[in-house]
This record gives structure tokens, C-alpha cells and sequence, in this order.
């Protein structure tokens, strides 16, 4: 630990430290707001970084060890960054009734990932969620925000291959731009 | 009355899964085409989740139509035919459907869902909205309020069921200031989604609940504790907040007395536990999670150990209505006991599914088939399970139990909060019983050694069981340990978190007996307890299932049947997604 992995010393270097320091302002004075800045922190970096918790912690004058055991108990939390595209299979009760494990092994099939891991070339993560209260429309998959409804494991494939098809397109329009 | 057309598009998280937004910029553009005078609104989930997107046609005449999955195309049609020409398009029109979904329902904490526009003050103004409030802050002392509370006998939606005056009653009479009032929208049962739509479809009388609540305990600051997965429930919240304080509301000397308060939001950040009081609070202090042994109650020591009420989104939605029209209109309601409406979410196997308001007492019968249609592609109904993972399964035998506290208990399952997820018979129910224990044991705190490991312990058997893998006898450790987490855990979770099982063990012991006898799932959904062949005479040898197998299960020349080497096949079930002649048979 105590050389440190080059990794993490990129990550140091590129944590916003300013508007780190901006969102510790906005609640400063008021009690509690530990959960409230680790959400505006993940909403800002996309996921909370072990640097910015040991600088968090020095900030707010608690234990680092306080604030990782909130940030691992709470489900919204990540400690890895995710995909450009989350795949987010619904598991509610709905959802499972309606065949959400099918979803799962298609996804998984597809992109060789399990729940909660993503693809090495950073493009999808799948993630297995409790429920987004569209039950009605059971089994759902969420991308960006939004809710696929009805899904088989034929329809997620054709989801990731249209995905994947867009990624490629804008791909080859930097790559043209880049020419010119 | 109204001098204009108006048209309503249902944009509740539902309506806009469905399309809703597409529909909506449809109508716009096309209204805007043609130039009509028409007015059009968004407003909340009318509950008819199963046929969304909903259009709402009101003429000035006063007729209203409905229009159901609403695509684009149907919504150029509606304004092409209907609003130009005048000629409701009567094959897209779902008046029927509509009288059947609502034909059993009293629509108490939903009286404005669907039918008011969310995000507009003024339209929960117009429907009487801010009214109890006022009648209580100027004619109406704190007492006389929790009175009336009492008078409607209105219990907890949130699952427990206690009175809510009662709660009120004792959190005033505390000692410690200031006090604090808590609304509980961290609404974690999956499956479950009443108090997401209430937020959604009419924020405002939660708002006004809330402070009838605050004048009634004496509380100057309350908080709104919502889940982190609800992103329009909490955008429409700040909206009301926000209208609410511009329009004097909300802030201090509200409507010139001397009554003071502030509402916050509080974003959940993903535990179930934390839908529990303690766990709530300690969440709300910025800490994990975690439960702690009540008594001290929350209304003598919560929220910084000052008193402190915790009702539900739907328990607050009913306050402004019973303030209003008094508690004895609502004790009409129900049963002796369990008195009022109460909201359920449909859903699962069934025709109608989605938000449903009823008198408790009705029968679950009458839910499933008369308000939600039955179960759909003509399948037999097998259960329904009750108050999601700390509820039970009822069995077809038991359907005429009347939805009151007392009965639903007494089959092992719970009210709960409102969830309903109906099940035919593809549901294995030793898989449902192993989904809900998943959950449980998931979602655990940690804190109590019983929940923490016995829920595991548990979840280990059912796997076994779901893997053929279990011997007979563990069905009875299986039932010891599930009666052993129940006594030995400290908060709700833990002591309901056996109830699946428990059920289902009671109902269905003869689908966990074939599971371990047999090694057979009869609902086909346990996969390593299936075993897929080729129907010889149904194969045409097309070979796409052979292409799409991943173990090179599949043989067999082109044209001609193939087989599967049960020794090669891992049940993925590829090849019977994959075949279009019905040629793969599952056993």
C-alpha cells in the first residue's frame, strides 16, 4: 500500500478538488449532511473515488473508515466508475414474476459481465436493481434514465447491438472529423 | 365552467416508461398545426397503468373521453378526427375498460391523481386544495385535530397499521423542543409503487397533510425522506415546496397566525431497512442505516432524540380530506377495525395491473378479478403475495379473505404498504420464496446476528432446494430457522423477513416436496431442475437453436430433427427462446 499504485496516483491528480471543496461549502453549517455530499459528489464524478473519501473526511473532520462504512452501506454509492451505459435490470417482484432472470443472462451472455461489473472497454455496466416502481410494465431495463418496457432477452440483445451500432457511428465521425 | 377543450396526458414515471412524453409533443405540435384553442395539461397517474399512455379528452360541454395507448399516430388521429371535426374516435375510446377499473374504487388519498396537474398550485387550489388547512389554523385547535383523526380511525399506511392519531396524540404530548415530522417516501417494497405515484400525481396534499400534521403535534421543521430512485417524485416535490412557501403556505406566520414551518428534502440513498423508524432516523442523522430497540419511541426521543412523528406519503395524503370532510366520512369507509380506502399496486400476472384505491374490506377476489380483469392468456391464478417481502403468499383457497389488518394477518401475510403482485401457474413459488429471502438477506443491516446469518442459512436451503440439491428433512430446519429469525431479530425487517417463506411452506408444501422428491419444478422456472429435448416430429432442422446453444448441446443434420445431449446442456434455455415451431419441450 504504502508505494501506492500508479493508478491511484492518476486519481489523485485528477480529482476536482474545487468543486470538491464547492460542494462541502454548500452544506457547510448544516448537521448530518454526509449522505447529501457523498450524493453530490458521486452525481458530480460519477462515482465516489477512495482519494476524494480520505479528503472528504479530512474536510468534514471525521474518520475516513465513518464515511467508507456509510458509502458501502447504502446502495446508491459506487466505488467504481461506470460504463457509458448502465444497464439497469429491474429485479423487483414485478419484474422477476415476468422473467427479469432471463434479462440478466442475456446481458451477461452478451457482454461477459456479471451484475455490478462492467465492460473492459468501458462502454456498458450492468447493474441489478431493486425496483423503479414501473411495475406495470414489467420486465423494465433503464438506460439513461430511460424505461424499456415489456423486455425479452431477444429485445435487451437487440438494445445492447443498437447501443453498440450508435457508439461505432459516432466513433467514425471523430475519427472523420479528426482526418480533416 | 370551463369554456375551452381541455386534453390531459397521464406523465407520471409509468406514462412516461410507456410514451408518454412522445404523445404529449405529439398533441402539442399537432394542436399547434392546426391552430386550435385547446388546453393541454399534464397531470399524474390515474392508475391504469396496463394502458398507458392515457389521453383525457374534456369538452366544454362537460363530456370527457378516454383514450388509451396513446402511440404517436393515435395521437395525430385524436386531434386530426376529434378535436378538429368534433368526431370521438370511438374504437380508441377505453370508457368500458374505465368503468370496469373503477367501479369498486373510492378514491380518497388519490381523489386528484390523474386528474390535476401536478406542478400546478392553482389546480389543487381549485379542487379545494389548502382548505383543511386553513379550517384547522383558523377554526380548529392542535386537540381538535388529532380528534378528528382519531374519529376516521386512519392506521399507518406505511405497513404497521397504528393509529395515526394516536401517534400524533402521543407525540405532542412529549416533552423536548423543538419536535420534528418526518414523511416517510423511502418506499422500498419492490413491487410496490402507491406512494411514488401519490408524490408524482398530487404533491400538494402531501405537503398539506404534512402541515396539518406539524399544527397538530407542534412541529416547526419537517423532513421528506425520499428514495434516490424516484427522480420525478422528487422534482415535483421542490416544485411544491416551492409554490407552497411563494404562496405563504410554508415559511412563518402561515395564513397570518402564529403556525411556522419549514418542509426539507432528504434523499434516501438505497436501504430498504431505512422504510424502518430508527433506521429512518439514524439516516436522516447521517449514519448507516441501522435500527435500534424501541422503546424510547420516535415520538418521545427521534430525530436528534427530540419528539418526533414518522407517517407515510399515502397516511398524509388522507389528512386533508378527513380535516375537511370529518373523520366519521371516513370511518364510513371500511371496517370496524381497519377503516377508510387504502391504495394497492397491481401487478404480476394480471390483465389490469396498476394503482387501485379501495374500501378495506373488500375481497382479495374482487380485487384480482373484478378491478384488475383477472389473470391474462386464460392461465390459472396460483397466489397473491401481500406486503412484498415482509408479506406472505395467499393461496386461491383463501381469496375471499376481506383486505382488513386483522384477516390479512391472519392468513401469514400483511396489508403492508400495498403491494400486489398477483401469480398463475409459471410462478414457482419456491423461487418466489427464494427471490423475497434473497432480497431480505440482501438488504440486512447486519446488526442482528439472527437476521444477518439466519437469513443466509435460509437462503442456502432454498437454493439447494431450487438446485434439487436438498434433502427432505431440511424443509423442517428450514421452518425452524425461519421461526428462530423472527424471534431473535430487533426491527421489522428481520421479523417479517420469514413471512415468504413461512407462507409459502404453509400453502405450497407440496410444490416444495416435488422439488425434493421428484426433482422436478412444476412451473418450469428452477432451470436445473429441467430438462429440454426436441420434439422429433415438430423439428424442421433449421439449426437455429443449434447456433445459439453455447455448449454445443444441440446436434443433429440440417434438415432433419435434432437432439440434445443432456450431458452437454447447461438449461439456458436458448434453444426453446430460439425455436420457432415449438419444437424444444421443457420438462
Amino acid at each position: 500500500m504504502a508505494a501506492g499504485c500508479a493508478c491511484q496516483a492518476a486519481e489523485e491528480k485528477t480529482l476536482p478538488y474545487a468543486q470538491l471543496d464547492e460542494v462541502i461549502a454548500k452544506y457547510r453549517g448544516e448537521a448530518a449532511a454526509i449522505i447529501t455530499i457523498l450524493q453530490d459528489v458521486q452525481e458530480l464524478l460519477g462515482y465516489i473515488p477512495k482519494q476524494s473519501i480520505a479528503y472528504l473526511a479530512e474536510k468534514l473532520h471525521v474518520s475516513p473508515a465513518k464515511i467508507y462504512g456509510i458509502v458501502t452501506f447504502y446502495a446508491q454509492f459506487r466505488l467504481a466508475p461506470v460504463g457509458k451505459y448502465n444497464l439497469m435490470v429491474c429485479e423487483g417482484t414485478a419484474c422477476h414474476v415476468n422473467g427479469a432472470k432471463a434479462l440478466t443472462r442475456a446481458i451477461s451472455e452478451e457482454l461477459d459481465i456479471a451484475g455490478g461489473e462492467t465492460t473492459q472497454d468501458g462502454l456498458f455496466t450492468m447493474e441489478r436493481v431493486a425496483c423503479v416502481g414501473c411495475c406495470s410494465l414489467a420486465p423494465v431495463v433503464v438506460v439513461d434514465g430511460e424505461a424499456h418496457a415489456n423486455m425479452t432477452p431477444a429485445r435487451v440483445r437487440r438494445l445492447i447491438g443498437q447501443l453498440r451500432e450508435k457508439e461505432q457511428r459516432s466513433q467514425g465521425a471523430q475519427a472523420a472529423k479528426e482526418v480533416l | 365552467m370551463q369554456e375551452k377543450t381541455v386534453v390531459k396526458v397521464g406523465m407520471s414515471t409509468c406514462g412516461i416508461a410507456a410514451g408518454g412524453r412522445k404523445t404529449f409533443a405529439t398533441l402539442e405540435r399537432e394542436i399547434a398545426k392546426h391552430g386550435l384553442d385547446v388546453e393541454l395539461r399534464q397531470t399524474g397517474c390515474i392508475g391504469m397503468c396496463y394502458i398507458e399512455p392515457l389521453v383525457e379528452v374534456h369538452s366544454p360541454a362537460g363530456e370527457t373521453y378516454y383514450y388509451g395507448a396513446v402511440t404517436e399516430e393515435k395521437a395525430a388521429l385524436i386531434v386530426q378526427e376529434h378535436l378538429l371535426k368534433n368526431e370521438p374516435q370511438e374504437e380508441l375510446l377505453i370508457s368500458r375498460e374505465k368503468g370496469n377499473v373503477f367501479s369498486k374504487q373510492v378514491r380518497v388519498a388519490l381523489r386528484n391523481c390523474g386528474d390535476i396537474d401536478p406542478e400546478s398550485i392553482a389546480d389543487y387550489r381549485r379542487k379545494g386544495g389548502y382548505e383543511a388547512l386553513r379550517k384547522a389554523l383558523l377554526e380548529m385547535s392542535p386537540e381538535q385535530v388529532i380528534e378528528q383523526m382519531l374519529a376516521s380511525g386512519l392506521r399507518g399506511r406505511g405497513g404497521a397499521g397504528f393509529l395515526t392519531g394516536l401517534k400524533w396524540r402521543f407525540t405532542r404530548a412529549a416533552k423536548g423542543q423543538p419536535k420534528y415530522l418526518v414523511c416517510n417516501a423511502d418506499e422500498g417494497d419492490p413491487g410496490a409503487f402507491m406512494d411514488r405515484s401519490i408524490i408524482e400525481g398530487d404533491p400538494h396534499a402531501v405537503l398539506e397533510g404534512m402541515l396539518l400534521a406539524a399544527y397538530a403535534i407542534g412541529a416547526s421543521a419537517g423532513y421528506v425522506y425520499v428514495r434516490a430512485e424516484y427522480p420525478l417524485a422528487i422534482v415535483r416535490l421542490e416544485k411544491a415546496i416551492e409554490a407552497a412557501r411563494e404562496a405563504g403556505f410554508l415559511g412563518e406566520d402561515i395564513l397570518g397566525t402564529d403556525f411556522n414551518f419549514i418542509i426539507k428534502i432528504k434523499k434516501g440513498a438505497g436501504a430498504f431497512v431505512c422504510g424502518e423508524e430508527t433506521a429512518l432516523l439514524a439516516s436522516l442523522e447521517g449514519e448507516r442505516g441501522m435500527p435500534r430497540l424501541k422503546p424510547p419511541f420516535p415520538a418521545e426521543q427521534g430525530l436528534w432524540k427530540k419528539p418526533t412523528c414518522i407517517n407515510n406519503v399515502e397516511t398524509f395524503a388522507n389528512v386533508p380530506w378527513i380535516i375537511l370532510n370529518g373523520g366519521d366520512k371516513f370511518k364510513a369507509y371500511g371496517t370496524e377495525k381497519s377503516s377508510g380506502t387504502k391504495v394497492f399496486a397491481l401487478a404480476g400476472k394480471i390483465s389490469r395491473g396498476g394503482l387501485i384505491e379501495v374500501p378495506m374490506g373488500i375481497s382479495l377476489r374482487e380485487i384480482v378479478y373484478e378491478v384488475g380483469g383477472g389473470i391474462p392468456g386464460g392461465k390459472k391464478f396460483k397466489g397473491i403475495q401481500l406486503g412484498g417481502p415482509s408479506g406472505g403468499c395467499v393461496p386461491e383457497s383463501l381469496l375471499d379473505t376481506p383486505v382488513d389488518y386483522e384477516s390479512i394477518v391472519k392468513t401469514g401475510a400483511i396489508v403492508g404498504s400495498g403491494g400486489m403482485i398477483v401469480m398463475d401457474e409459471t410462478t414457482c413459488m419456491v423461487d418466489m420464496a427464494r427471490f423475497f429471502l434473497n432480497f431480505a438477506q440482501n438488504e440486512s443491516c447486519g446488526k442482528c446476528t439472527h437476521c444477518r446469518i439466519g437469513t443466509k442459512r435460509m437462503l442456502e436451503i432454498l437454493v439447494r432446494i431450487t438446485e434439487g440439491k436438498a434433502a427432505l428433512d431440511e424443509l423442517d430446519l428450514l421452518q425452524e430457522l425461519a421461526l428462530e429469525v423472527k424471534e431473535g431479530s430487533l426491527c421489522g425487517l428481520g421479523q417479517t423477513a420469514p413471512n415468504p417463506v413461512l407462507t409459502t411452506l404453509k400453502y405450497f408444501r407440496e410444490e416444495y416436496e416435488t422439488h425434493l422428491r421428484e426433482r422436478k419444478c412444476p412451473a418450469k422456472v428452477c432451470r436445473e431442475l429441467l430438462t429440454y429435448t426436441i420434439d422429433a416430429a415438430a423439428c424442421t432442422g433449421c439449426g437455429l437453436c443449434t447456433r445459439r446453444c453455447p455448449t454445443a448441446a444441440v446436434s443433429g443434420e440440417k434438415k432433419e430433427a435434432h437432439t440434445i445431449s443432456q450431458e452437454l446442456c447447461v438449461r439456458c434455455g436458448n434453444c426453446f427462446d430460439a425455436c420457432k415451431f415449438n419444437a424444444v419441450l421443457v420438462e
